[in-house]
């Protein structure tokens, strides 16, 4: 007989303890191993899922906030081009200012110059001229220029007109004042007294006068009586050229095309203001 | 002509024996749960591990799936029965190489014991997954005229296994024995190899048919056909 019962009761028996042992030593742990393993590659999988759906939460953040700052670039951008335009719009305002400004200065600067250039030729002609006229009339005559000015000035008296002549009587008898005489220099006693005289004899009464020093008139004799004049000096000829001049100057401020006006000549006026 | 390790008696004393099958049962048993501590002792749960355990984890994971592709959707629960008459027929083949082992399921009486664990096994299986009462009344299926053929059938093929197996590893450590005594060098050697590769396909037989008889007994619907 093959079968050996007290064996197959044995190996029964052996199977039975096998299969414990297996279990306890194999099964089990390389199973829980292989369910240690599986659990962490899923909780890694997942992690990494995880992981990967912030990473592109962030990219989208990332995305998003690069095109807000784009957009912000842009507003910046076109703003600063706007106030670049503008500041230079300013600029250019001020510049043209300024150099309006500048050139109202160098106009009036010029005026200036102009002005002075014409107070200084002013000043220098009616010095020259009176030295030329001291030297002209001290050569022409052996009687000084003043007492030539008084001459002049008795010729002239006499000279007026009638109606002038009445006017002037009129208002030097009139007068509550003594008539003012004035001129550029002491007069000596001799041209006093002729100018007396010849008040007296042109106007038929015994008028009083009164003799002052002025300087300003540079070389005349000046009567003035009541708001009426009887003048002749030097000053009449020189603000004569002086208008003269200035004209020529205004001329030459103007554009050069514009021929340039000769000065008139002086000439000499008595005038009744 | 010894056909059994039964007829290798090491110490009897009445009734109680120490033969052959016994004692490299032993052996086997020993190799087996020691290897198996010695690997488990250190296992490493993360990516990296031995190749010993990467070894156990293939044979573990390959039993389970195969017991999942016959049809039992919890194979853990079977895995320590049928793992095991898996692994204790097929490590008992391939101890054949090693000179003077004589496997012990080349014993009819070490098949019979197996071929009855799974005789118990599958109605204890089937009733733990259908009930006592679903259980029984899978043996008058499709009709009560099927009863008589169904216990014959049980019957059968359990001593079927017992005996095919028995056979086959018999017959293997028989020929090596005869052709050892005709042609003593080289060609035994290839018949070894033949033997191994019986021997395991005899383990994966008697493991898968001891699977599908199981799933045949806790299957509730379309209750395979047995063989």
């Amino acid at each position: 007989m093959l079968i050996d019962w007290f064996t197959v009761a044995a190996q029964v028996i052996n199977f039975l303890i096998l299969v414990w042992l297996l279990k306890r030593f194999l099964y089990k742990p390389i199973l829980d191993a292989i369910d240690e393993r599986e659990k962490r590659i899923a909780a890694e999988l997942a992690d990494a899922d995880a992981k990967k759906a912030e990473a592109k939460a962030e990219r989208d953040e990332f995305q998003h906030k690069n095109e807000t700052f784009e957009q912000q670039r842009a507003t910046l951008l076109e703003q600063a081009v706007d106030a670049a335009k503008a500041e230079r719009q300013r600029l250019l305002d001020e510049a043209r200012q300024a150099a309006d400004a500048l050139s109202a200065k160098r106009m009036e600067a010029l005026d200036k110059d102009s002005h002075n250039l014409s107070q200084a030729i002013r000043g220098r002609t009616q010095e020259e001229v009176f030295a030329i006229a001291r030297k002209t009339l001290a050569d022409l005559a052996s009687a000084s220029l003043e007492e030539r000015m008084a001459e002049v000035f008795t010729r002239r008296l006499r000279e007026l007109d009638e109606q002038a002549k009445d006017t002037l009587g009129q208002s030097l008898k009139t007068a509550a004042e003594p008539a003012l005489v004035r001129s550029a220099f002491d007069l000596p006693e001799a041209q006093r007294a002729a100018i007396q005289n010849a008040l007296n004899e042109t106007f038929s009464a015994d008028i009083a006068i009164r003799f002052e020093t002025a300087p300003e008139l540079v070389g005349g004799i000046e009567l003035g009586t009541n708001g009426q004049k009887l003048a002749w000096s030097i000053v009449e000829y020189l603000t004569s050229l002086e208008n003269g001049v200035e004209e020529l100057l205004k001329a030459q401020s103007r554009p050069e095309a514009e021929p340039k006006p000769k000065p008139e000549p002086p000439k000499p006026e008595a005038t009744n203001s | 002509m010894r056909l059994s390790p039964d007829a290798m008696i090491f110490w009897q004393v009445g009734f109680l024996k120490l033969n052959a099958t016994i004692v490299f049962t032993w052996g086997l048993m020993l190799v087996l749960a020691v290897g198996a501590k010695l690997i488990t002792r250190k296992l490493s749960t993360d990516l990296n591990r031995s190749r010993w355990q990467n070894l156990l984890e293939i044979v573990v994971t390959a039993i389970e799936k195969q017991i999942e592709e016959v049809g039992l959707s919890q194979p853990r629960k079977y895995l320590g029965f049928l793992g095991t008459l898996f692994l204790f027929v097929a490590v008992s083949a391939l101890f054949t190489v090693f000179p003077g082992f004589e496997p012990p399921t080349g014993s009819l009486s070490t098949t019979t014991a197996l071929a009855l664990c799974v005789l118990v096994a599958v109605p204890l299986f089937g009733i733990e997954g259908r009930g006592v009462g679903g259980y029984l009344k899978s043996y008058m299926e499709p009709t009560v005229i099927m009863l008589p053929f169904n216990l014959i059938s049980e019957v059968s093929r359990t001593l079927a296994l017992a005996v095919r197996l028995f056979g086959n590893m018999m017959s293997g450590a028989m020929i090596i024995g005869i052709l050892l005594s005709i042609t003593p060098f080289v060609f035994p050697i290839v018949m070894t190899l033949l033997g191994l590769l019986t021997g395991m396909v005899q383990a994966y037989i008697f493991f898968i048919l001891a699977t599908v008889y199981i799933a045949a007994a806790t299957q509730i619907r379309k209750p395979e056909p047995t063989s």
